[in-house]
């Protein structure tokens, strides 16, 4: 599935591997958790208080709007957060994979 | 005598200055950040090595943003930088901090506040769906991470960050469909004069204008409103035009933003006054031409306080310096504070025209119907802020606050407090600043709560 997001440059970094709802998708070191998974995805969660998913919105860690759900139970901020290896990002899931 | 401890918070162009002026004065200052590596957002740095030339990522200011990045390593034995960061309170004397190694506590005797900005929002149709950002949300993205948030981007502002984020995007090979100005082109050109205080910021603005023209970007002006359409995510952008025409446009991504906004929390948790900008139309802490708030021992520097831009930061960072250090008694170069000075003063008019010439347009959410979300956190409507303004006469916005929650989300209002604000005082017919301001709270942003010991 096409993501949000697209790369403009090309870039060094090593390649990440972590998952989304358990599939498995590569990043790159550097990527912060919001591009890893709008490159792949077109939100990052459902809205908690209403219909509708988001996808953050002012990238500087002001809003937060765009916190995730880990597999081992973080909530982390994705637009401050780097990726890292293993990582398992819960959009629909409900924690088991 | 023992030195005294002197916090900077923020390692944008401001606070990286400051440490600069006190580091030379023969202080050892502290910065806090929460970054990972200095610039503050409009320097910001891409994560570790990208192996990315910073004339690509910075343009025109690649050698001023070079330059702001290694002040900090250049003076790691007289400046002592402390990355990743938060301060979450000021509680006195003492700022409370979340680290990498979890919550601490840093004592200061003086505080300088260079928190800077973020993009000033309001709401309209669709503003919730996957896809939409602001402007300076859209400059980060390919900035710090060589991304674009979509492939076919409309871009929607009020002000100078519009025609720069536009030539960006396109050179960067994204396709733009269109740029929107919500605000009218006659007050550009009425203010273009008084715009000449900074010649070169101007000239900088016409430039990108040139080079969008070429590639028939032409940015729009005197849009008079916007929707976002789509199931799930953003697939088009209608937009009304100056003439009253209706327009559609497909797309996948929208960056929308107008204006700035200075990031104040901890001025008001330090209690510093706060005055309303008739001008800008917001509320600020208040601040001496020197840099110094109303509360003995704690300064302001940059964006934090009243909006001005990177290069007014990296002037009022090295002011307040010379300010703070007049309060401890220091002697600083009278010549280096009346080039400051004048400096400041050429720029505070630059800035004057900029807000004359791009208002906030408050008017759009006169068109905003009772449905649309104000608070993103928490989904409270539009509706339910103009019921609450009619229903339960609340008529001050920390009023509405405990009726609505409008605020009380995880951003703590950065991003509805001031769209609240004017709907509030259209709702009950009032000026916005009789309206009132959201007072701030700890923690300024969302911290982990950690049970037991076990940090």
């Amino acid at each position: 599935m096409a993501g949000l997001f697209q790369r403009t440059t090309k870039r060094s970094g090593a390649n990440v591997g972590l998952t989304i709802d358990g599939e498995a998708i590569e990043a790159q070191a550097g990527d912060l958790l919001i591009t890893a998974i709008l490159l792949h995805r077109t939100s990052l969660r459902r809205f908690e208080f209403g219909d509708g998913q988001r996808a953050g919105f002012c990238m500087m860690a002001a809003c937060q709007d765009c916190w995730v759900r880990l597999a081992d139970g973080r909530r982390v901020r994705a637009c401050s957060t780097l990726v890292a290896p293993g990582m398992a990002v819960l959009i629909e899931g409900d924690g088991v994979d | 005598m023992t030195e005294p401890i002197v916090v900077i918070v923020g390692a944008g162009p401001a606070g990286v200055r400051a440490a600069e002026a006190l580091a030379h004065a023969g202080l050892r200052p502290i910065v806090l950040d929460e970054a990972a590596r200095p610039g503050g957002q409009i320097y910001r740095q891409p994560p570790g090595a990208s192996g990315r030339v910073s004339t690509d990522i910075y343009g025109f200011d690649a050698k001023k943003a070079t330059a702001i990045h290694r002040v900090l390593s250049d003076h790691t034995d007289r400046i002592d930088h402390r990355p990743d960061t938060l301060v979450w309170n000021v509680f006195g004397p003492k700022l409370d901090l979340l680290t990498a190694d979890g919550y601490r506590e840093q004592p200061f005797d003086h505080l300088i506040l260079a928190t800077g900005a973020m993009d000033r929002v309001l709401p309209f149709p669709g503003w919730t769906l996957p896809g939409v950002f602001t402007l300076g949300g859209a400059q980060v993205a390919l900035k710090a991470q060589g991304v674009s948030i979509g492939r076919r981007v409309a871009l929607v502002g009020a002000g100078p960050l519009l025609p720069l984020v536009t030539h960006q995007y396109a050179k960067a090979g994204v396709s733009v469909v269109a740029a929107l100005d919500v605000t009218a082109f006659g007050s550009k050109l009425a203010q273009a004069p008084r715009m000449l205080a900074s010649a070169g910021t101007l000239a900088k603005g016409l430039w990108y204008t040139a080079r969008n023209r070429l590639r028939r970007l032409d940015v729009r002006y005197g849009v008079r409103s916007i929707r976002v359409e789509g199931d799930g995510r953003v697939e088009a952008l209608r937009w009304r035009d100056a003439a009253g025409h209706e327009h559609r446009v497909d797309c996948d991504a929208v960056g929308a933003s107008f204006g700035l906004r200075p990031e104040a929390q901890l001025a008001d948790l330090a209690g510093c006054r706060f005055v309303f900008d008739v001008d800008a139309r917001q509320w600020m802490p208040e601040r001496s031409a020197e840099g110094r708030s109303s509360v003995p021992g704690i300064y302001l520097a940059g964006d934090g306080a009243r909006i001005g831009g990177a290069d007014v930061a990296e002037l009022q960072g090295r002011r307040t310096a010379l300010a703070l250090l007049e309060d401890l008694g220091r002697a600083v170069d009278r010549r280096e504070l009346l080039r400051l000075d004048r400096g400041l003063a050429r720029q505070a008019r630059f800035r004057r025209a900029l807000d004359a010439a791009y208002p906030y347009p408050s008017h759009l959410l006169d068109a905003v119907g009772d449905d649309e979300i104000v608070c993103r956190c928490e989904g409270i409507t539009v509706g339910a802020l103009r019921q609450a303004a009619h229903e339960r006469d609340a008529r001050e916005i920390n009023r509405t606050k405990a009726f609505t929650r409008i605020g009380m989300g995880r951003c703590q209002g950065r991003v509805c407090g001031e769209a609240a604000a004017e709907l509030l005082a259209r709702a009950c017919d009032s000026d916005l600043e009789r309206v009132g301001r959201l007072r701030g709270q700890a923690p300024v942003k969302p911290i982990p709560i950690v049970v037991g010991s076990g940090a």
